[in-house]
């Protein structure tokens, strides 16, 4: 009675768990993915806005909807690798329950960090209707804003899974939070530019991946030139090549003795 | 039933597990047969949830072969895991779904289609005695249908093993009853079932055979009766009360008993107990009990009776 089971399908089912779970609780995924990100946009868009009035030769509303959508992205898989991966693997042992099936712990990674993609996606798209309903959206490439913010949450949602597969309680991803997610939004470009900053930290930002891909976000929704566009896509997707198999690695030796 | 090679359903040999410096399983030995309810007994810490672990790929042994259905382990755990039902220890029902949504996405990680889930799920229910409560939420069950739940979702895939770690503890008698019950069924139809636990009543009246395990060995194998018979006498008297003492220095040998002692109680075990007991009755200051020795007898004598904690 089994069919066959494609291993290139085998991150489906357990997608498809988790979408299930969100349907039920959609009230705090919407306030906490959407909700959040937009007060920002409101609260530092028109509140900081006022006194900012234009950056980089866009108005700060219009400069800074960008830079959250990206920022939304980043958080909304982080918190999803962390916090709700690490639920699933350590309080509720789902994923313990998934490797007595035919599933593998690279299949479990691999529906996660797709998972954790579409919950940015969801994110971004909700931010951009909204953006452009503010009337702060430009051109029609803005779409293509939307496969950025998807691959950019794959990539932290399996950079927060390798985080999680040390952790031994919910605490320790503050220390990610404050250490890496927080300083790498201040300095990838999403709530001001980088030009004034010193040359030292400008190099050194161009690591960050939430840099490169607020390089591109922004040409996108801005209407404006896009420069270097694979080497942005190139660095993020870099970073997806090497956390996803370290993810695998470490989630294996967590689960598998 | 004749065991060839083709009843053998899984087939270990020279098992072995380390974790640091500490070696769980040791040299494990094992065959289990088609059709047969195979008990893994021992004491907390004895190797049993781990052996049970490798069986499905989720410890990688350091050394030895092992074989499930026609499947090499570790290597082809995952198409094995096509076949195999299990009930882990520790419940992993998804508290976000219903009892429904829980076997219909379990059924899901199997490959299933909607459509094959769906018309298995009402049989399923069935076997759970949980028809009536297939859209409550998993909060809402008590233990014992919690446990019902995990056995149905095992059967989702309708494996032709299936491996329960402790499927009772924690349970009230009634729930035990149940599950034994619905264990028994599963043996019915031909299904080969192989299940860890500390009850000996439990592992006497499902099992055909037993391995007791201490320090990742096994200690003794067969049929409940077999090991009775091979490993213990046949008669026990308990004896306790405050002349005990005096009693097993001044009587004991009298009776050909090999007595041993735990607290205040004094375990007498012998070929033949009459003598015994008609003594017994005139002594003041002592209380006997004289049973039939059990598989418990066996697994203290084996496995000692120092605590496991």
């Amino acid at each position: 009675m089994t069919e066959p089971f494609q291993a290139a399908l085998r991150w489906y089912p357990i997608w498809l768990r988790n979408v299930r779970v969100w349907r039920g609780l959609l009230g705090p995924a919407l306030l906490g993915n959407v909700g959040e990100p937009l007060l920002y946009l409101f609260g530092l868009g028109y509140g900081l806005g006022v006194f900012v009035g234009e950056v980089d030769g866009l108005d700060y509303l219009t400069f800074l909807a960008s830079g959250v959508v990206c920022a939304s992205a980043v958080n909304t898989a982080s918190f999803e690798g962390m916090y709700s991966a690490y639920t699933r693997m350590a309080v509720q042992y789902t994923w313990v329950g998934m490797l007595s099936t035919p599933l593998s712990v690279a299949d479990i990674v691999i529906g996660e960090a797709i998972w954790a993609g579409s919950k940015s996606l969801f994110s971004a798209t909700a931010i951009l209707l909204v953006a452009s309903l503010l009337g702060v959206v430009d051109g029609g490439l803005a779409l293509l804003v939307l496969p950025v913010a998807f691959l950019l949450g794959v990539c932290f949602g399996s950079l927060a899974l390798v985080v999680t597969s040390f952790a031994r309680s919910y605490d320790f991803f503050l220390y990610y939070f404050t250490l890496v997610i927080t300083p790498m939004i201040l300095l990838s470009g999403v709530f001001f530019p980088l030009d004034q900053m010193p040359a030292g930290i400008r190099m050194s930002a161009q690591v960050l991946p939430l840099a490169h891909a607020v390089e591109l976000v922004r040409p996108l929704m801005t209407g404006r030139p896009l420069h270097s566009p694979v080497l942005h896509l190139g660095v993020i997707l870099a970073y997806l090549a090497v956390a996803v198999p370290l993810a695998i690695t470490l989630v294996r030796r967590r689960l598998i003795d | 039933m004749s065991r060839t090679e083709d009843h053998i359903v899984v087939s270990a040999r020279g098992l072995r597990k380390a974790f640091a410096s500490h070696t769980v399983v040791d040299g494990l030995d094992l065959d289990v047969f088609r059709g047969e309810c195979f008990g893994l007994l021992g004491p907390n810490g004895a190797g049993k949830t781990t052996s049970l672990r490798m069986l499905l790929g989720m410890a990688l042994p350091d050394d030895g072969t092992l074989r499930v259905l026609e499947y090499d382990i570790p290597k082809q755990a995952q198409m094995a895991r096509h076949k195999i039902g299990v009930v882990p220890q520790m419940d992993n029902l998804d508290p976000d779904f219903s009892v429904t949504e829980n076997l219909r996405t379990y059924g899901s990680y199997f490959g299933l289609s909607q459509r094959a889930i769906n018309q298995r799920i009402p049989a399923l229910l069935r076997f759970a005695s949980l028809e009536g409560r297939a859209d409550a939420r998993i909060e809402s069950l008590s233990g014992g249908m919690k446990r019902r739940l995990t056995l149905a979702r095992a059967l989702i895939n309708d494996p032709q093993l299936l491996v329960l770690d402790e499927p009772t503890t924690g349970l009230d008698p009634q729930a035990r009853q149940i599950i034994w019950q619905r264990l028994r069924q599963l043996i019915n139809e031909d299904r080969t079932l192989i299940l860890t636990t500390h009850y000996m009543e439990e592992a006497e009246r499902l099992c055909d055979r037993i391995a007791i395990m201490d320090n990742g060995r096994i200690l003794a194998q067969g049929s409940p009766e077999e090991l009775i018979r091979t490993h213990i006498e046949p008669q026990v008297v308990e004896l306790h009360g405050p002349a005990v003492e005096d009693w097993v220095t001044r009587q004991a040998e009298l009776y050909q008993c090999r007595s041993e002692r735990v607290g205040e109680t004094v375990f007498c075990y012998m070929q033949e107990e009459g003598e015994l007991v008609t003594a017994l009755t005139h002594q003041p200051g002592l209380r006997f009990l004289h049973r039939r020795a059990n598989l418990e007898d066996v697994f203290l004598k084996l496995t000692g009776r120092d605590l496991r904690d």
